[in-house]
């Protein structure tokens, strides 16, 4: 049986919006399990959001339209993204509209609002969270773009979906491109959606505290929305992952079969994910905020050499 | 195992090479740069007994043995006795910052890469692809003991540059004829042992292996 491909990207968006919230609390629920804590339920998350989507909102008196503007639009990015990302289907039409440039853009859009919300209220947290957001990014968006063109070399094109089909066949674990492309993506995912070695998820704590110094402020809605888009992003950058590299299973036509057999696979895949990422949260500790220059340094030269061993060796 | 399979399987080996002779150009630690040179070891002997496979050139499986003993075993072993004889757990000293030395290392392998086109284009061997990266794991090594002021780091430095050269020689021309091989090996075993007898002269002189302080051996003027 045959499903429109504009379905198919409908139940993707809506994939992404319900199960990036599960996906955060199965990671956390793994993360209590490692340190041996009785965890949280799997569905604490939604009712995180329900409960802050019924709370009022409290904004400070010389907040401007940026800091109210912000919430809808790291929302929305990460909802645009996640048309874009393959994650049961490669048949997408919003695939045609956007290639993986234009993701990395997207993502930096969202960074650039969050840090100007960090500084509109004019508190010194929020200004020192967005001033470090922003080192960050700016070591890690060049070095998630070479990781990205790593990838496309091998697949001859930027679109997602094509990169998703190409890697598909072939054994392209062998590849020696695709192996340093994918832990120079593992150092930039870390980076990018403030785990461990970089920042830490789960703590307040004022010194350390990267992303969750910027968001400071957010309360209601607004913070429910943030924490959400949050989720989305992890859970993006995992399915950008695993379409980019284990594709496998992922369905390729607009057949209705093929998607719903799709979505145990995603499943597993995203189980066995979790695992691994909290494997490396609790291996490792959260480095000093000037070790992080040699982290990213590390992702960049790994990203090249992907890139320099397409030419070289294959 | 077709010729195909294995040339894809080599050079994941090679690209693994690579990695470990980054690895040990940004590694701080001493125990870990041992590990890392164990591990470039292992990886080169793989590549050796693939290679010796594929070609029917069974020398190459005696190289891939005496590799595995004496640059996985015994060498790591020998220098990992001489760091606890004289204490030394770590080195902070570089020359140059780590994440300048990392570029200028990736400079260092389109060098190469650029250096070895014209051999590609010429040879017929499965392995012509790799040559690239043995060159350059020879030049990281070297590097490596230009930005190091450890002299134990220099010399795994310099043992890293033979590792580039035998790999340079198993995919440029299938290795090596065997008498050399076995010169080679035992040359660095007896290398091993007089690094460790400068060792402890020069620590016992200057109270460090930073090989800086032998600039205080030149006369004044």
């Amino acid at each position: 049986m045959k499903i429109n491909p504009f379905v198919t990207e409908i139940l993707q968006i809506a994939v992404l919006l319900f199960m990036a919230p599960l996906f955060a609390g199965w990671v956390k629920m793994v993360k209590c399990w490692f340190q041996g804590r009785t965890s949280q339920s799997l569905f604490q998350p939604y009712r995180d959001i329900r409960k802050l989507l019924s709370k009022d909102v409290a904004i400070a008196e010389n907040a401007s339209w940026i800091f109210r503007f912000t919430p809808y639009l790291v929302f929305g990015v990460c909802i645009m993204a996640g048309g874009i990302i393959p994650v049961i289907s490669t048949d997408l039409p919003l695939t045609a509209t956007a290639d993986v440039i234009a993701l990395v853009a997207l993502f930096a859009i969202a960074r650039f609002f969050t840090a100007l919300a960090g500084m509109d209220i004019g508190t010194a947290f929020g200004g020192m969270g967005s001033s470090r957001e922003m080192t960050i990014a700016s070591l890690a968006e060049p070095a998630m773009l070479m990781a990205v063109f790593a990838v496309s070399l091998v697949a001859k094109s930027t679109s997602l979906s094509q990169m998703a089909i190409i890697v598909s066949h072939g054994h392209s674990l062998l590849r020696p491109s695709l192996v340093f492309a994918l832990l120079a993506f593992i150092l930039i995912a870390l980076a990018e959606t403030g785990r461990v070695p970089v920042d830490n998820p789960a703590t307040h704590l004022e010194l350390t505290m990267i992303h969750e110094a910027m968001i400071l402020e957010y309360s209601g809605r607004h913070l429910a929305l943030i924490e959400w888009a949050g989720m989305m992003k992890l859970f993006l950058f995992v399915t950008l992952g695993i379409s980019s590299f284990f594709p496998w299973g992922i369905a390729q036509t607009d057949d209705l079969t093929a998607v719903l057999a799709a979505f145990p696979v995603l499943l597993f895949k995203l189980g066995i994910v979790g695992v691994g990422l909290i494997l490396i949260e609790t291996g490792l500790a959260k480095m000093r905020i000037f070790r992080i220059t040699e982290f990213l340094g590390s992702a960049f030269l790994f990203a090249t050499l992907g890139m320099l061993s397409f030419f070289m060796l294959e | 195992m077709d010729t195909e399979l294995a040339a894809q399987i080599n050079s994941l080996l090679a690209a693994m090479i690579l990695l470990t002779a980054f690895g040990l150009l940004v590694q701080r630690r001493m125990n870990g740069l041992l590990h890392l040179f164990a591990l470039q070891g292992f990886f080169l002997a793989v590549s050796t007994g693939v290679v010796g496979f594929v070609s029917g050139v069974h020398d190459l499986y005696i190289s891939s043995i005496l590799t595995l003993t004496m640059k996985v075993v015994l060498l790591p072993y020998i220098l990992h006795v001489l760091m606890r004889k004289l204490k030394i757990h770590r080195e902070v000293e570089t020359v140059v910052k780590i994440p300048t030395t990392m570029l200028m290392g990736i400079a260092l392998v389109i060098f190469s890469y650029h250096l070895t086109a014209p051999i590609r284009e010429l040879s017929t061997l499965v392995t012509r692809s790799t040559l690239a990266v043995a060159l350059a794991t020879v030049m990281l090594g070297f590097l490596m003991m230009i930005t190091r002021k450890h002299a134990v780091t220099q010399i795994i430095g310099f043992l890293a540059m033979e590792n580039g050269l035998l790999f340079a020689a198993t995919s440029a021309t299938y290795g090596m004829p065997l008498v050399v091989e076995l010169g080679v090996a035992l040359d660095l075993l007896i290398a091993a042992f007089i690094f460790g007898i400068f060792f402890f002269h020069i620590s016992t002189t200057f109270d460090s292996l930073d090989v800086d302080q032998m600039a205080r051996l030149k006369e004044e003027d």
